[in-house]
């Protein structure tokens, strides 16, 4: 991976004004994935928008990493039972179209 | 804008204390967060009026103010200001209340961000979702079109193939960010509207074709109208209503496969012929009774 596809975590903690270990618990939960450079952790810049969706999570609405996880989880199945709906619904209408 | 009530909105009274209006606002934002709540345009609304309700009441400064003009703050707040201008004093709190721009306009996108002297964290600018309505024979080709988002245009090219509720990202399109944070993305929603003749699922095409009795039990040809221009059909001898049958690669475009197609399928519906003349009848008799 290239440097400019990473971003120090350090940088965008300050940038957030966010702790490090809240986004160092999220990566020990697997919810981002962290690269180490030099001994640096950087983050990867698709994992951006995910971790500062988590992160409206967790400073919006207080919810700690755990709850995040579980917010996430809960999402993720609700995203996929939404296309399954939208399947279902094409397939209904061969059938009463 | 009509006046908005904030400590209804909030659902506290007059007399709520800043941790009575933090849970308040704390309950609704876990109920209506934009997170939460992806693609809900009326759970997004009503989460920017729980914002600006909190924003307002959680900083006694603004609080005080919107308490002594109540429904009349903005005018109330314009005229204080004339009189302070007359009085030539320096009125040094309130950042932003001077009634310059519309009521919603004055508290921009939110997200959690705070004003006044506490520690301002930036945050990228909240994402815009967007339907775009589409018909069928728009999504089999190619093209492009322009999208008028916040006064920008936007060109976009939409791959033939795109699928209904399909949903793409431009980067950069959201609401701008808070305190110099990134801004946000324009999240565009395809709606494709039912078409009148193919149903579609996935790639593949679904119709019914009429063909007449004679055609259905003495085989021959018929011609279909597809997205792509009319094509000629082989009837088998003998087909029976209801047959279906599949046209590889005549389906609709595979998206962001060139030259990929799925399948059309016809089902034949066949149709019985009517004003029969006495002759015909005759003939059919005979058919009964060979």
């Amino acid at each position: 991976m290239l440097n400019d596809e990473l971003i120090l975590a350090e940088t965008f903690c300050t940038h957030y004004s966010v702790n490090f270990s809240f986004v160092q618990t999220l990566h020990q939960m697997g919810l981002v994935e962290l690269t180490a450079v030099n001994q640096q952790p950087y983050i990867p810049y698709d994992q951006l928008q995910k971790l500062e969706q988590l992160l409206r999570l967790h400073v919006d609405l207080d919810i700690n990493p755990e709850g995040v996880d579980v917010v996430c989880n809960l999402l993720d199945k609700m995203k996929l039972m939404q296309s399954e709906i939208q399947l279902l619904k094409s397939r209904l209408l061969l059938y009463e179209g | 804008m009509d006046f908005v009530d904030y400590y209804k909105v909030l659902g506290v009274d007059k007399n709520a204390t800043e941790s009575n209006i933090k849970s308040a606002y704390r309950k609704l934002a876990r109920k209506l967060h934009p997170d939460l709540n992806p693609n809900d345009k009326d759970a997004h609304k009503k989460f920017q009026q729980v914002n600006e309700a909190n924003e307002v009441l959680s900083d006694p400064e603004k609080r005080k103010k919107y308490d002594k003009y109540g429904a009349e703050w903005k005018h109330g707040d314009e005229y204080e200001k004339t009189r302070q201008t007359k009085q030539q004093s320096q009125y040094g709190g309130g950042q932003g209340f001077d009634g310059g721009g519309d009521f919603s306009d004055f508290f921009s996108s939110m997200f959690g961000g705070q004003e006044g002297g506490r520690s301002q964290p930036k945050y990228r600018g909240q994402d815009y979702n967007a339907e775009l309505r589409l018909n069928l024979t728009d999504a089999y080709n190619t093209h492009q079109q322009t999208l008028t988002v916040n006064g920008k245009n936007v060109r976009i090219t939409i791959p033939a193939g795109v699928e209904d509720g399909q949903v793409i990202k431009l980067k950069g399109y959201g609401a701008q960010g808070m305190n110099g944070g990134p801004a946000g993305d324009l999240f565009i929603t395809f709606v494709i509207a039912v078409h009148p003749v193919y149903r579609r699922l996935g790639s593949d095409l679904y119709t019914n074709a009429d063909i007449d009795l004679y055609t259905a039990v003495l085989g021959g040809e018929t011609t279909l109208e597809t997205l792509s221009g009319k094509i000629k059909m082989k009837v088998s001898q003998e087909t029976q209503n209801g047959t279906k049958t599949r046209l590889k690669g005549k389906g609709f475009p595979v998206y962001k496969q060139d030259g990929l197609f799925g399948d059309l399928y016809v089902t034949y519906n066949i149709k019985m012929p009517t004003n029969l003349t006495e002759v015909q009848k005759e003939l059919f008799k005979q058919l009964a009774q060979s």
